[in-house]
């Protein structure tokens, strides 16, 4: 029988090889079946290790706290601000988390000689940096009686740089900003855009108290921005902030909050699921050319089983049995479709590193869906092959031999 | 297999009946007929008379509606699909009129293929091939496929198969059909050569009856029975 299975491969692969190009239309759906669901599937991956990885540079482990409800909420404008005490208390009494930064931020436009810019200030302190996940590639953070004083330095990204200074060293001149000049002390490093599309580069960070006093013109904190220590659960520390800020904020027990924890893990999770259900999505799509490429194959395997009927006669006469004949055809059938299986992956492959680099989202080689593209072929080969095989086998070997 | 001493074919009151009710068809009307082993014989008879319906049915293509039928005393009727394939696998031998090799396949390969479902091995196969290549006169041609091959040579290649697996009979179907004189001839003095040298038992069905010559007899059929 081991003799007999690998003589029917040989054989197999001898038929292929004498109709090439009708093999190769036969088995045309199989590829682009497998083609298309591999290739889409570690695209959408890339996408969404491309959303992971961005959302990991703005800082892990990051929780912001806003006014308001929820995103956006409806009451947001009516709920009172933060202070700087609030941020001070949060620091004071949760301990599960590794630092705690108040900031307030202004739309401003920054004017260097004939330059300006229109960019987002935010205030804050050096806490605002390891929180963010940010450093300093030139130049230095903050001094305490800067933050202290509310002078007039700012730190700034890399759009604004170059916007309003070219080629030009920024470090230790000035710009200007509605009526005060400010001095630019540091550049933050370079992140690119975030995978919400807004360009991480084009801020500037000043001291918190400079920006309340000269730019917002209150002692108002928008958002407080806090990093949990690594090992300390995530939602034992949001429990805790919101209990502090509801006992700061007065609120009776049968009232909401009017203010929010984000969670930047629950924001991943929340864009990475949105990819990935498009992925699947795509992926069944391109699913159904596999079914459809099936199809070809009985068709054509069909023709072949017609064809070849006198064939089938002689196999018969000279003593194979049923099983063998089916065999024969079920061999044929599945060699087909997984040399389509296979062209199809090497052809997702070379697409799927293409497309990688065209849209610019990392290549992530994902062997399960290669190996289910695979087999998922081979059964169509087994499918689609049983049929007209069976047809071959139950032939009456005197009609057969007689058919012309 | 079978009993000792039992004809290698015997049929006793074999009948064949085609379709049912009015579309009822008696091909065969009660069949008497013993083959011996070493035995050449000619089958002859007019078209429809039943000669190639009892042909069927002594090559285990067919099964007997009635009677009985004694492959060396082993009864055929009521047997399986599988079971008459291995009965054809393991001691029949076909050869066609119209040769019925398979095409873009070598001589060699068409040979080797009865060998094939036996489970030779690839070695043995190619060895057992070649001699019976060599038997009929082919040695030197086994690598072309059967359509660089004239039909003398085709038929021969056919009868090579048909004797690789060393069966117990060779049932030919108008061997010669679709030959000219002096090819008929070759193939004939070739069967009658295997039938004297290798002992094979032959029966073959023909309507010529300068080719049912080179037979040790003949029977007749006429109307689904055997007339003589």
């Amino acid at each position: 029988m081991r003799i007999m299975l690998f003589n029917t491969i040989l054989l197999a692969l001898r038929e292929i090889r004498r109709n090439v190009l009708r093999s190769f239309l036969t088995v045309l759906g199989i590829v682009i079946g497998v083609a298309a669901v591999i290739t889409l599937v570690t695209v959408g991956n890339g996408t969404t290790e491309q959303v992971t990885q961005q959302i990991a540079s703005m800082g892990n482990n990051m929780l912001i706290l806003t006014t308001g409800k929820r995103m956006g909420g409806p009451d947001r404008s009516t709920a009172p601000a933060f202070s700087v005490e609030d941020s001070a208390a949060i620091k004071r009494e949760v301990h599960s988390i590794a630092a705690v930064t108040p900031t307030a931020s202004s739309s401003v436009t920054v004017v260097n000689g004939n330059e300006n810019w229109q960019t987002t200030v935010t205030g804050t302190d050096n806490e605002f940096f390891p929180i963010r996940n940010r450093s300093i590639t030139s130049g230095r953070m903050f001094e305490e009686s800067e933050i202290s004083g509310g002078r007039s330095v700012c730190i700034i990204g890399e759009t604004v740089r170059k916007e309003l200074f070219g080629a030009q060293d920024p470090l230790g001149l000035s710009i200007r900003m509605n009526n005060f000049s400010c001095k630019v002390i540091g550049l933050l490093d370079v992140k690119g855009q975030s995978s919400m599309g807004s360009d991480q580069d084009d801020t500037v960070v000043m001291p918190l108290k400079t920006v309340q006093r000269r730019l917002t013109g209150s002692k108002d904190v928008n958002m407080i921005q806090i990093s949990v220590k690594d090992g300390e659960s995530t939602s034992d520390a949001i429990s805790d902030i919101e209990s502090v800020m509801r006992e700061r904020r007065h609120l009776s027990f049968n009232e909401d909050n009017n203010f929010n924890v984000m969670d930047m893990k629950e924001i991943t999770q929340m864009l990475t699921s949105t990819t990935k259900v498009l992925t699947a999505l795509l992926g069944a799509v391109a699913a159904v050319s596999l079914l459809v490429g099936g199809i070809g194959i009985m068709n054509i395997m069909l023709v072949s089983v017609t064809e070849r009927t006198r064939e089938i006669g002689i196999r018969l006469a000279i003593g194979a049995m049923e099983r063998e004949v089916l065999l024969q055809f079920l061999v044929e059938a599945v060699v087909l479709s997984s040399l389509g299986g296979i062209i199809g992956i090497i052809i997702a492959v070379i697409a799927s590193l293409g497309i990688s680099t065209a849209i610019n989202v990392p290549y992530v080689f994902d062997g399960g869906v290669v190996l289910l593209s695979f087999m998922f072929s081979v059964a169509v080969g087994i499918i689609f092959g049983y049929f007209p095989a069976l047809k071959a086998a139950r032939l009456d070997p005197i009609d057969a031999l007689r058919h012309e | 297999m079978g009993s000792a001493g039992a004809p290698l074919i015997e049929l006793k009151g074999v009948t064949k009946v085609y379709g049912m009710g009015l579309s009822e068809m008696h091909a065969l009307r009660g069949i008497d007929l013993t083959i011996e082993s070493g035995d050449f014989v000619a089958v002859m008879g007019p078209s429809g008379s039943g000669k190639s319906t009892c042909m069927n049915i002594l090559g285990c293509l067919d099964t007997p509606t009635a009677g009985s039928y004694k492959f060396a005393g082993l009864e055929v009727r009521g047997l399986e699909r599988d079971q008459l394939a291995r009965l054809r696998r393991n001691y029949i031998g076909f050869v066609f009129q119209g040769f019925n090799l398979l095409s873009r396949t070598s001589a060699l390969e068409n040979v080797e293929l009865p060998l094939l479902y036996r489970g030779v091995s690839s070695a043995e196969r190619k060895e057992a091939a070649m001699k019976a290549l060599n038997l009929v006169g082919l040695t030197g041609w086994e690598k072309h496929n059967p359509n660089e091959l004239s039909g003398g040579q085709q038929q021969r290649v056919a009868i090579a198969r048909a004797i690789v697996t060393h069966p117990s009979v060779l049932f030919a179907d108008e061997p010669t059909g679709n030959l000219d004189s002096a090819r008929s001839i070759e193939i004939m003095e070739l069967l009658t050569q295997l039938n004297k040298e290798n002992g094979i038992t032959v029966v073959m069905v023909t309507h010529e009856p300068d080719m049912a010559e080179y037979a040790k007899r003949s029977v007749h059929f006429r109307d689904g029975l055997v007339v003589s």
